[in-house]
């Protein structure tokens, strides 16, 4: 009886473990089916096509000239290597504009037909309208249909998913974004972190750190919606003040609430490691003459490196995932950010932001799986960093 | 055993409770509130029913439409053509229902000197041509613009309407919630955004625009919205499978009722104009 309750026991662990795996996994395997599908779409929106007139020889534009070119910036098409031509811009808003509501008919249609004579007949229009509509047989030219491509995404410097008809999912200045406003993060905290750290386990007597670290620890229990809150309202203001900036939302006011959030993962694990530093060491460094400061500069310290460095580099994994604070308090403009007190958009905000209102299973918000998958792909760096570092470790106690 | 027996009939209820026709609403925030106050009225005169509303965006109401989760989809967003293809490959045809308008106000930091502004000037400056509030004619002050994020309802039509479909710049500061853009602007003083007129506060200060390059301005206010002189004026939406129209009729016509737009005033929307308005219009288009 008694074994076979044993031998349920071990099954049942197995079981709990290899069904977790299979889950995360599973989860993984979702996370980069969906991202993948964003190379398989196209530049144009799904059901649209850009048409031109037959003697417009412009047969290729990426998806930042079509934005230029409906945005007005370009108006002429030698500047994307097209003749001398102003170019003239049509959507299916501008209908009313050209046909009267008789010639487009009750349920418009005769709007295909018109679209088409319309562009045929002004060389220099490029119609952005509906696959369905266009006439079969059409005089007309069509700018190549191509799928997104990896360059586009991971080097372009614009994003602008919900841009018609092409939309641009640049990634840079998001990912450009998360480091920066990661690595200051880490900046901040690291030195408070050590010496917090340094501060609870040689010099604070028992009491002192019976209260502090629960105290440290209180900061991971509070949520970030309301770390977003107080940066918001107290380090948002604060800021352009001090600095006297334009605006207070700035990558400076997201790093210093991630400094925040970041303290307690580091103190924990720095304390823990130099709590664990063998008393040998610190007796023999005592015994040498050496002073209590030296000791904990020398030996203490230098010892526990692999332990305080995974605790740090546990920090920056938080500071990189963070959501809702950042969002709150970066003021999300995804430019590529050039200074420290400008704003800027992370990944992990972006995804937040956006997945409510992307139409699922559209090139958005498969671009927003993708940034998922970044996000993985960094904070598995970061993990794998740990590992090292702490495997390092235990061979040198050995 | 009694008990039990009183357990099982609690849980018995509780069953065909649920299975009573439960009408699920999902969709648009900015239609949460309005919509969750229209429920209540309703079910205060219907005790039987049930209807349960969530939010959660535009796009997550129309994508719940095809996938029956839920019964009628709150959009502030007019359908769009490739979710129109995606309902038509399902073959579902999706009726559309206008319950209220919605006003955008363009708001800026109470000390700002300026008070009107072109949809031009506004477009200029969305689109971050003009950068410096003396443009205008105001003072000496970089502009910070603030806009809603890219997929909600508000940036989309505010980008149709005031922009013409041109893209906002790329280093528009974008806020995860009218609130949030409320507080930015109340606090930073360049600062120009945009909210629905029902979020109108002290703190912040409305601009008069003008459509005609000038000619009339209009402050927002329901009245200006309802009577047609201020521009940035938007539908909000009901959108349904046709199918199920007789389940979720009754509440749709509540809402477009004398009473249910008598709500939608008191939650600060323009209410849609009376049936016999609308007949007019219709006549006019033919």
């Amino acid at each position: 009886m008694k074994r076979f309750l044993e031998k349920a026991v071990k099954w049942l662990l197995t079981a709990s473990g290899f069904v977790t795996s299979a889950v995360i996994l599973l989860i993984i395997g979702f996370l980069f089916t969906e991202g993948a599908g964003l190379f398989r779409e196209h530049v144009i929106e799904e059901g649209y096509v850009l048409a031109l007139n037959r003697e417009n020889p412009v047969k290729r534009m990426n998806a930042a000239q079509i934005k230029a070119v409906f945005d007005e910036d370009v108006t002429n098409w030698k500047e994307i290597g097209g003749p001398d031509l102003p170019i003239v811009t049509f959507r299916l808003e501008d209908a009313d504009r050209y046909f009267s509501e008789e010639a487009l008919g009750k349920q418009y249609e005769n709007a295909g037909a018109l679209i088409a004579g319309l562009v045929a007949d002004n060389p220099g229009m490029v119609a952005f309208v509906p696959e369905s509509m266009i006439p079969e047989g059409a005089d007309l030219n069509f700018i190549e249909d191509r799928t997104i491509s990896p360059g586009e995404v991971f080097a372009g410097a614009e994003w602008f998913p919900t841009a018609t008809p092409a939309p641009l999912f640049g990634m840079w200045p998001l990912l450009a974004g998360t480091l920066w406003v990661s690595l200051f993060a880490i900046l901040f905290a690291l030195p408070f972190g050590i010496s917090i750290a340094v501060y609870m386990a040689e010099v604070a007597s028992e009491r002192v750190r019976g209260f502090l670290k629960p105290v440290i620890e209180l900061l991971n229990g509070i949520p970030s919606v309301v770390y977003g809150f107080f940066g918001l309202i107290v380090i948002v203001p604060l800021l352009q003040q001090v600095f006297g900036l334009p605006v207070g939302e700035s990558g400076l006011a997201g790093s210093i609430v991630l400094a925040i959030m970041a303290l307690p993962t580091i103190v924990t694990v720095a304390e823990d490691a130099m709590r664990n530093c063998p008393r040998s060491l610190r007796e023999a460094s005592l015994a040498l003459g050496a002073t209590k400061w030296q000791t904990v500069s020398r030996v203490v310290i230098p010892s526990s490196m692999s332990g305080i460095a995974s605790g740090v580099v546990l920090g920056i994994g938080r500071a990189v995932g963070e959501t809702m604070a950042v969002l709150m308090v970066t003021g999300n403009a995804a430019v590529v950010p050039t200074s420290i007190l400008e704003p800027l958009r992370t990944i992990p905000a972006t995804i937040a932001a956006e997945l409510g209102e992307a139409p699922a299973g559209g090139a958005h918000y498969q671009s927003l799986f993708l940034l998922g998958v970044i996000l993985f792909f960094i904070t598995f760096f970061i993990n794998l960093c740990v590992e090292f570092i702490s495997s390092r470790n235990r061979a040198k106690n050995r | 055993m009694k008990k039990e027996q009183i357990l099982i009939s609690i849980f018995a209820a509780f069953c065909m409770h649920g299975q009573a026709d439960a009408q699920r609403i999902k969709g648009s925030d900015t239609l949460l509130p309005l919509t969750q106050e229209l429920a209540e009225e309703y079910l205060a005169g219907h005790p039987d029913d049930e209807i349960i509303v969530t939010g959660g965006g535009s796009g997550v109401g129309i994508a719940a439409l095809p996938e029956n989760t839920t019964d009628i989809a709150m959009a502030s967003r007019r359908i769009k053509f490739s979710e129109k293809m995606k309902f038509a490959g399902l073959n579902l045809d999706a009726r559309e229902v206008i319950v209220a308008y919605d006003a955008l106000a363009v708001v800026v930091n109470p000390s700002n000197p300026v008070d009107s502004l072109t949809r031009e000037q506004l477009e200029a400056i969305f689109r971050g041509k003009i950068t410096n509030w003396k443009d205008v004619g105001g003072e000496d002050r970089k502009i910070v613009v603030y806009s809603r994020e890219t997929s909600s309802g508000t940036y989309e039509f505010f980008k149709e309407s005031v922009l013409e479909n041109k893209n906002y710049m790329s280093s528009i500061l974008s806020m995860p919630a009218t609130g949030a853009i409320i507080q930015s602007v109340r606090q930073t003083k360049g600062a120009i955004g945009y909210i629905g007129l029902a979020y109108l506060n002290r703190y912040v200060k409305p601009l008069a625009v003008s459509y005609d390059g000038g000619g009339h301005y209009a402050y927002p206010s329901v009245d200006t919205a309802a009577d047609g002189s201020y521009p940035i004026v938007r539908p909000l939406y009901y959108y349904y499978d046709a199918r199920k129209e007789a389940a979720v009729a009754p509440f749709i016509s509540y809402a477009l009722s004398q009473e249910g737009q008598q709500s939608v005033l008191e939650q600060g929307f323009i209410p849609v104009p009376r049936t016999d308005g609308q007949a007019d219009g219709e006549g006019e288009n033919d």
